[in-house]
């Protein structure tokens, strides 16, 4: 069955009769064509729910490379499922809302064929099995991305955006890429499948003992750290916020992020259990969830707020694979699970996190759209004209603020549990360190209501200010409410029935983190909203407390100019870019002189080095002078009429005689193919040396008189210098090439030419039989040259008759 | 007489070179045409010289010589001269368009 391959395929495909609907139906919106691509997916990926949660696995493999062992292999199995309906899913509401935002008028065509290319990319990173395939398609979705950021291309800041987007998560994909074949150096497969099955047989070949563990995690961690924004990569984020608001919603906070939470997932039972990727992924999240909420609250735009919202978020998911990767250092007893509620928590949050981040990217494109400015100073006192838009907002921020009853709540619970699990470990240092991870998890929710609570209230409450706005307030088309409102009611929905996603979609995946401790212990979680008064519900009410206070009391935010905008990472990094740029037009300006002599130096000399160099480094080769024939007095008389002939050259003083002196060269050298028992080549030398210096003639006639060379006298002895060591060495190397023979000579297999091909002559048959193909290009390479010599000299004619009729 | 050819083609190469790098255009169109001939010479010299009679079958002789370089060669002086030419009217047109054949002033025009 290859329902999966098409999947990936067919938004490609539709990619390419993008253009020719949109010419064939030109007063549609193309959006509505584009629609039924994520909806026939997500329609096909449902009805794998049901099989999926009973535990089975589909694998289809179709060879796409065999030589190299390359199989376009596709894994559907719990964890691929959850971010394919994802993607699916939220891919149809973006594209309905899209409808209604993006107008007819602007570049349709490209907006959604980069939208599909992206959609397919996304498929395929969390459906392939292979390493390397995973790598080319996850480079897809940050081209997609790239184009997506630059759709308005004419904006600088779009630009800017993309570039630093395409520059921070392409280099990842690289350190990804080098971290994957160091994957397969130590397991001997690309597959994830039979890489995972490898390390959880027990006992099995442990890798982590490899040399190569360390550095293949540390790289593969900068390609998922770097796609899903986290500290200190996340400065792409806010910047990737030029695009459409409905590439933000999809791409920037509910999809293309999570490929790098998908990935840490993906590879948590290779690399879970190692005490340097729970720090690392656990201690970067923890950094990332408090910078980013710290500095989403300082934000004035509001996109720009959702973006730092959306990259502490990840920090978020990030901190709790973290933590639950410490289950496999428990082994598979079950005193294990109880950590892997963190993982479980991480996928529920990833699900939460699409649905209320997309209602609320939603919302901000409305209010853009419709009042012309997401400046929160410059917003305020909607509610009255914009109830429906209101709400959603009012649940999107509530649910990211997590409180009751919105799913954010039940994840954020289970996130202040998993910490507290965290603090208690007594591994990895965490006895010292442990406290921390509370701390920070609570400092940073603080922050998130804070943050949470400026969405609403500063735009939604407050006084109106239609002096500040460049359109009047009023409710958004229908259209372009109803998916924001489906991720609403999802958000609201999944607070009272959370344990069917949890039975359906997230139990499943978590057998697939966890494949072994799910067969041997079960994997059975519920959620609970209410579960006593404990440690976590005292935290969520402490952060309200003090969220509260800091939302009404402002003036702490002085702190912020103790990071001033000046020194901040975005900054240094643009500052970098700019002095990297500046250096490197310098250096090339330096070298690149458009001086043809300049260039030739550099040739020759990196020869003289490279080959000189070894020379000396290696030591002189062997050379015998005796296998040498015999030398006549007319040879050797012949060779100093070439001498001498070669000598003049530079030094006379005419033009026609260094023609001629040329010419005598190549007579010569005639005379030396007759003495070599070659006959075919002093006949052709003869030809082609009488046309050559009757064309050298014929083009001197209009060329200058030969100057004298004008260069002062050291760049001529620098130029003999070098001509001078250049025929030594050239010297040399025939010399040594010439004492040895390697291997046989396959010339007398061209002695049988007269049985082979009937032709006597055992040149002519190497030319025209052996290596005919060769031949005929060699007459294309004539045929080239004739016509460029011919339009040379036409064109100029043809611009002296048009300059004539001009005059 | 491997030797000897080999040190005359040494030498014809130091001379290419010398005219490669001076700043005349004509002059570094000579400079290529003499290094081909450097290189045709250098081929035919590590096919053995003088080892055989003429790469013809019927002849009377007891070996061949090695034809194989014979016929790189031999494309290889086609190719030249087609170089050469189309080197020779680029030259021309050149100095007709721009009123100079010396590199150093080529550079940095308009039209560069």
């Amino acid at each position: 069955m290859l329902t999966i391959h098409l999947a990936i395929i067919f938004p490609l495909l539709a990619a390419l009769f993008v253009p020719f609907i949109s010419k064939k139906f030109a007063n549609i919106h193309i959006g509505w064509f584009i629609l039924s691509v994520p909806i026939i997916l997500f329609l096909t990926l449902v009805q794998f729910i049901p099989s999926i949660a009973m535990g089975e696995t589909y694998i289809y493999s179709v060879p796409w490379i065999p030589t190299y062992g390359i199989h376009f292999n596709i894994m559907l199995d719990g964890l691929s499922l959850i971010f394919g309906l994802i993607i699916t899913g939220i891919g149809i509401l973006v594209v309905l809302y899209s409808i209604y935002y993006l107008s007819r008028e602007e570049a349709l065509t490209h907006f959604y064929i980069y939208l599909l290319l992206f959609m397919g990319g996304m498929l395929g990173v969390v459906f392939t099995d292979h390493l390397l395939v995973l790598y080319a398609f996850w480079e897809v979705t940050s081209l997609s991305s790239f184009l997506l950021i630059a759709f308005w291309y004419h904006r600088k800041m779009s630009r800017l955006g993309a570039q630093k987007s395409l520059l921070i998560t392409v280099s990842g994909g690289v350190a990804m890429l080098v971290g994957f074949i160091m994957v397969y150096i130590m397991a001997g497969t690309m597959s994830l499948r039979e890489i995972i099955a490898l390390v959880s047989t027990e006992p099995g070949p442990s890798l982590a003992d490899h040399p190569l563990f360390v550095p293949a995690m540390l790289l593969i961690l900068l390609g998922a750290f770097t796609k899903s924004a986290q500290f200190p990569f996340h400065i792409w984020l806010p910047r990737a916020m030029e695009a459409p608001t409905p590439v933000s919603a999809y791409l920037h906070s509910a999809t293309m992020v999570k490929a790098g939470i998908y990935l840490v997932a993906r590879l948590t039972p290779i690399f879970g259990g190692d005490g340097l990727w729970f720090w690392l992924v656990s201690g970067v999240g923890l950094i990332t969830l408090l910078w980013g909420s710290f500095t989403a609250v300082r934000q004035t735009d509001l996109k720009a707020l959702l973006a730092y919202s959306t990259v502490s978020q990840l920090g978020l998911i990030m901190s709790l694979l973290g933590i639950g990767s410490v289950a496999l250092y428990f082994g598979q007893g079950p005193q294990s699970v109880l950590y892997t509620q963190a993982t479980f928590a991480a996928l529920f949050h990833l699900v939460n996190h699409a649905t209320f981040k997309g209602a609320l990217f939603m919302v901000v494109g409305i209010v853009d759209l419709g009042l012309g400015t997401r400046d929160v100073r410059r917003l305020g006192g909607l509610m009255a004209f914009m109830p429906v838009t209101f709400t959603i907002a009012l649940i999107g921020s509530f649910s990211m603020a997590g409180l009751p009853p919105f799913n954010g709540f039940l994840s954020k619970e289970m996130f202040f549990a998993a910490v507290l699990e965290a603090k208690a470990l007594s591994i990895f240092s965490m006895e010292t360190w442990g406290i921390l991870f509370p701390v920070l998890a609570w400092t940073a929710s603080i922050f998130t209501f804070v943050y949470s609570m400026i969405i609403v209230f500063r735009t939604f409450l407050g006084k109106y200010k239609p002096e500040r706005l460049e359109h009047e307030a009023r409710e958004a088309p229908v259209g372009m409410l109803i998916s924001p409102l489906v991720l609403a009611t999802l958000v609201v929905a999944l607070f009272f029935f959370p344990n069917v996603l949890s039975q359906y979609l997230l139990q499943p995946a978590m057998e697939t983190i966890f494949p072994v401790l799910a067969t041997e212990n079960g994997l059975i979680y519920t959620i609970k909203a209410w579960h006593g008064i404990d440690a976590t519900l005292m935290m969520t009410i402490g952060v309200v407390l003090v969220g509260t206070l800091l939302y009404k009391w402002r003036t702490w935010q002085g702190v912020y100019r103790l990071f001033p905008e000046r020194f901040s990472l975005d900054r240094v990094f643009d500052h970098s870019l700019f002095l990297i740029e500046k250096g490197s037009s310098k250096l090339t300006r330096a070298y690149m002189t458009g001086f043809l002599r300049d260039y030739y130096v550099y040739i020759f000399l990196f020869f003289i080095v490279v080959v000189g160099g070894t020379y000396l480094w290696k030591g002189p080769l062997p050379i015998t002078l005796l296998q040498d024939s015999s030398v006549e007095v007319y040879e050797v008389s012949l060779v100093l009429v070439m001498v001498a002939a070669a000598l003049a050259i530079p030094f006379v003083q005419s033009r026609i005689t260094a023609i001629l002196l040329n010419g005598v060269l190549g007579f010569a050298i005639a005379f030396f193919f007759v003495i070599f028992r070659a006959p075919d080549l002093a006949l052709t030398q003869l030809v082609v040396e009488m046309v050559t210096t009757v064309l050298f003639l014929l083009c001197f006639y209009y060329l200058p008189e030969w100057k004298k060379e004008p260069a002062p006298t050291r760049t001529k002895v620098i130029n003999l210098i070098i001509a001078g060591l250049a025929g030594v060495l050239f010297t040399l190397i025939a010399l040594s090439v010439n004492s040895g023979a390697l291997f046989e000579s396959i010339s007398p297999y061209f002695e049988k030419t007269g049985e082979l091909t009937g032709n006597n002559n055992i040149v002519n048959a190497i030319l025209a039989d052996f290596r005919a193909f060769d031949t005929m290009l060699e007459v294309i390479v004539l045929l080239i040259a004739g016509i460029g010599v011919y339009t040379l000299i036409k064109v100029r004619a043809q611009q002296k008759g048009e300059a004539d009729l001009e005059n | 007489m491997e030797t000897l050819i080999i040190l005359l083609t040494g030498f014809l190469v130091s001379v290419a070179v010398y005219l490669l790098l001076s700043r005349s255009l004509v002059r570094v169109i000579i400079g290529t045409s003499l290094l081909s001939h450097a290189v045709h010479l250098l081929l035919l010299t590590m096919g053995g010289l003088k080892k055989g009679g003429v790469p013809i079958i019927g002849e009377k002789t007891l070996a061949y010589t090695d034809a194989l370089p014979q016929a790189l060669i031999l494309t290889a002086i086609v190719i030249n001269f087609g170089v050469t030419a189309l080197f020779l009217v680029l030259a021309f047109r050149t100095y007709q368009e721009t009123g100079t054949e010396q590199l150093d002033q080529l550079r940095g025009m308009a039209d560069e």
